[in-house]
């Protein structure tokens, strides 16, 4: 791999098919993850109704989003009243615990102080000083989904979460990246409790939009951590930080509470799930349990079984910053090669990512850099131009809106891992199988006989 | 001019709630104010993209912020026979430097790239609320880059701020009406042709009506916009008709092609047995007052006969099947009221209905069809559909999207019936698609299983 391409200059002016999704979006999701919590965007409604459908699609659950309703004149005016108003009218229907208040393009470009209105909402609003409140600068024109999950996080660690005097014995902070589904939050838990310890996750997905049957209507979120759940992070012995996005509000925590942090860059593969696994272990004080010793061992024994038919393929990513990461590195681990890695957004994490071409772009990007591989591991907005093509798709990520179970796909940890690499591991068998399919295809042979045929 | 333009869209003479207003109202405008925390709904500018986007030849560029596009495209289900260029999502993504730099140059080169890469008959611009507020004149870039690149540059001033998915529609119609329609010439005309304003192709369903259309020997000169190509649009001043889909939306495009070329155009639905009936009888009747000829209206007389007796010798089976079943119906407007007389006719009970987005007629319609003692909500809000819902007081509930998880979590059957849906519900065999799904979810075998108590419950 002697000629890694580095971000390639693209002079592109018209993004096709993009891959990015915006900030407010991520800001959403990260609001969506606590009990009890009503998200709103600061900006016109379309700006909500487009999201809500979104996270709708991929989750098929109800998703609660309110607006500002920005019109002309209170964008040009100012949106502080328009602001006061959605607060207080969701505070009089729904009650939430918490509102999480995420700018938007709109309310950004006219350069809304949310720091002053926030001050000036808490002194108009004496009566509502029980309700917390989030705000979140995330304009839709810098940054992305990632940076807006991030900026959420951020801001509930920064509003919420106290510092403590004690320590209560095994309880510990998981701050939980958005590339994250709710399995694989429930999964980490599963994982973290097999250690007799106590997680906290924020957000915790798991709880809200992993399919929740609520007893009565509800008009904010289902489950999730709760506030003072948060409020009580500052009392953990440790912080476990999964995602390189989540440092900035590792920091904060951190400078609050002076909880140690612990970062994992990845949860996926053989040696990031051993990390995990020790650490635990050694805050713990507790050996491993066996549950998790069998499951490394079907791990081990499936990249055996598996490697065949990851050697060399050449494989097109195109994920969030951190799921591209997590990804690619599993992948390049199998014996893959990534043929290309394609980012929403620049972020640091770019740099570490083992590619053949990294680069900034768009589905369109991926549709020229793939033309030759075996595969693309990218979002439902890739199937268009993967069977154009003529390439295999495997979906990862958000949105994915023609899959069941979106919100419960594992990559994390040794079962995790080994569910990843069957599902992708099965895509190149059942090529390889199946010979009229793949004859056909524009001259992909079918690996050297791996699958003993002499089809090529 | 956008306000100029605002004015005029909600002054349509052609809109029968505007002609009820008083003077004083009517300028006040038809969008209601939106409360800030407590709305729903999509903005004008993707009212304008539902509107235009089905023009399946044309690329379809977003000037604005990575949320308009990024977050919306790929979602809607509207279909195309050929040319899938619709489908491809064009932004400018405008970022943090092109908003302090003006996003013009940019919006410039993106046309360029977009015409030299797919070269498509025409580019439509998409207005939104940020390059709105910098004074990005898009008009202006689209002007200059149609005259240097040599293809049509539409500029489509809808940006999301202005108002709600409605007046989107509205906005895009005098789009049309502004930069597209006459501005090219059919190679042939015929006595025979019309043009369907306001019918987007969702789940193919245009495709369920043209072929009787063909066979009555009508022609579809040019849909707007479902299924449509480029100068299917630009030819449509030659339709010796218009119908007006879905009334109040595109109405304005169906006067001003009346008042600019003396096409003279009626309201018209394809939802329901009768309701489709009535449309076909009104084309050959209107058709023939234009001077075509009269054999269209035995023509049409017969392919009615036909549906008909075939319509409703299918839907019959349902009739036992149906017996005692009650239906929430959750949409307004006049959509689902087209369809209540089919599905009552295939032995369904109606138990009430919302509307909110109906108009006096709509009601009036209603209470004339189903005497005073029937529901009407003006405004149900989700907690009370659930109540009713888990009272069990409907079997099931029929919406738009938005409602589906109320139901669904009260664990009662629910059925799509807006944009998002996968089925055609059009013509005749709409409504046999529309019972048959209806049915298919009423008698699945969840329900009794989702509802049984966990094992630790007593």
């Amino acid at each position: 791999m002697g000629n890694i391409q580095r971000f390639p200059h693209s002079a592109k002016a018209a993004s096709t098919n993009p891959l990015k999704m915006s900030q407010p979006l991520g800001a959403a999701l990260a609001f969506l993850g606590v009990d009890n919590c009503l998200p709103v965007f600061h900006g016109s409604q379309g700006c909500t109704a487009f999201g809500l459908v979104l996270l709708v699609r991929h989750f098929r659950e109800a998703i609660p989003l309110q607006t500002t309703a920005m019109d002309q004149v209170s964008t040009i005016l100012g949106g502080y009243d328009n602001l006061e108003q959605a607060i207080r009218t969701i505070h009089e229907r729904n009650k939430p615990a918490l509102i999480g208040v995420a700018t938007t393009g709109v309310t950004e470009t006219k350069g809304e102080d949310m720091a002053g209105q926030y001050r000036t909402f808490r002194q108009r609003n004496p009566a509502l000083d029980g309700l917390k409140l989030v705000f979140a600068n995330t304009p839709d024109f810098s940054g992305g989904f990632e940076d807006g999950f991030a900026a959420a996080v951020t801001g509930i660690v920064e509003e919420i979460v106290q510092p403590a005097t004690a320590t209560v014995k095994g309880q510990v902070n998981v701050l939980a990246g958005c590339h994250l589904t709710p399995g694989d939050v429930e999964e980490l838990r599963d994982i973290i409790e097999g250690f007799g310890l106590t997680p906290i996750f924020l957000p915790d997905l798991s709880l809200s939009m992993a399919g929740r049957q609520p007893d009565d209507f509800k008009a904010t979120s289902l489950g999730g951590v709760t506030v003072d759940r948060i409020a009580a992070m500052g009392a953990s012995e440790a912080t476990l930080v999964i995602g390189e996005h989540m440092r900035m509000a590792a920091a904060a925590l951190e400078l609050k509470t002076d909880v140690r942090t612990i970062v994992f860059d990845r949860l996926t593969g053989l040696e990031a799930s051993d990390r995990f696994v020790r650490t635990l272990s050694e805050l713990s004080g507790r050996p491993v349990p066996a549950r998790l010793r069998r499951q490394r061992e079907t791990l081990v024994d499936a990249m055996l079984d598996g490697h065949f038919f990851f050697s060399r393929k050449r494989i097109a990513v195109a994920l969030e910053p951190d799921l591209l990461f997590a990804v690619t590195g599993f992948l390049a681990d199998m014996g893959a090669r990534v043929v290309a890695a394609v980012s929403p957004t620049q972020t640091a994490v770019l740099e570490k990512l083992r590619a053949e071409t990294v680069m900034v772009g768009d589905h369109s990007d991926v549709e020229t850099l793939a033309r030759e591989s075996d595969l693309i591991v990218s979002n439902s907005h890739g199937r268009m131009g993967a069977a154009r093509i003529g390439v295999p798709l495997h979906r990862m990520g958000l949105p994915m809106f023609d899959r069941l179970g979106a919100g419960l796909k594992v990559c994390v940890g040794y079962r995790g891992t080994r569910e990843l690499l069957f599902e992708i591991g099965n895509l190149f068998l059942s090529r390889e199988m199946d010979h009229d399919d793949h004859s056909q295809e524009h001259g992909h042979a079918c690996g050297g006989g791996s699958c003993g045929c002499s089809a090529d | 001019m956008l306000r100029e333009k605002l004015q005029e869209v909600f002054n349509e003479p052609g809109c029968a709630t505007n002609q009820a207003k008083s003077d004083k109202e009517r300028k006040k405008g038809c969008s209601k104010a939106l409360k800030p925390g407590a709305a729903a709904g999509g903005c004008a500018y993707d009212g304008a993209m539902i509107a235009l986007q089905p023009i399946a030849d044309a690329a379809h560029l977003v000037h604005g912020p990575i949320a308009c596009l990024g977050n919306s495209w790929d979602n809607r289900g509207t279909k195309s026979s050929g040319s899938q260029l619709y489908r491809t999502g064009f932004t400018t993504d405008l970022s943090e430097l092109d908003i302090i730099h003006g996003g013009e140059k940019k919006l410039y080169k993106a046309i360029k790239e977009v015409i030299q890469q797919y070269d498509p008959p025409a580019v439509f611009v998409y207005q939104t609320c940020v390059p709105a507020m910098i004074g990005d004149d898009i008009e202006a870039v689209c002007k200059f880059a149609a005259k240097k690149l040599g293809k049509p540059v539409i500029p489509v001033m809808a940006p999301g701020f202005v108002g709600s998915k409605n007046l989107g529609n509205k906005l895009a119609g005098e789009t049309l009406l502004d930069h597209v329609i006459g501005t090219m010439e059919p190679e042939v005309t015929t006595p025979t042709d019309i043009c369907i304003v306001g019918e987007y192709n969702l789940a193919g369903e245009l495709w369920l009506v043209k072929p009787l259309l063909e066979e009555i020997g009508i022609r579809l000169l040019s849909c707007i916009s479902g299924d449509a190509r480029y100068h299917e649009v630009a030819q449509a001043h030659r339709a010796r008709l218009t119908m007006v889909v879905c009334s109040q939306a595109l109405v304005n495009i169906g006067r001003k092609m009346q008042e600019r070329w003396g096409i003279p155009y009626f309201e018209g639905s394809f939802y329901g047995v009768s309701d489709m009936s009535d449309t076909l009888r009104t084309m050959a009747r209107m058709l023939v007052e234009r001077g075509a000829d009269k054999a269209l209206i035995d023509r049409a007389e017969g392919v009615i006969a036909r549906e008909e007796s075939r319509v409703w010798r299918r839907l019959a089976p349902y009739k036992p099947r149906f017996e005692g079943k009650r239906v929430l119906l959750f949409t307004g407007g006049v959509k689902s009221w087209s369809m209540v007389n089919a599905l009552e006719g295939a032995g369904l009970t109606i138990v009430g209905t919302s509307t909110k987005k109906s108009t006096k007629e709509d009601k009036d319609r209603i209470k004339k069809m189903k005497g005073e003692e029937f529901h009407q909500w003006d405004d149900l809000k989700p907690r009370d559909i659930y109540k009713m819902l888990k009272d069990s007081q409907a079997d099931i509930l029929m919406s738009g999207g938005r409602s589906q998880f109320i139901a669904l979590k009260a664990k009662v059957p629910w059925l799509d019936l807006n944009q998002e849906r996968h089925t055609a519900f059009a013509g005749y065999d709409g409504i046999v698609n529309l019972c048959e799904e209806i049915d298919k979810t009423l008698s699945n075998p969840i329900w009794r299983q989702v509802r049984l108590p966990a094992p630790w419950e007593a």
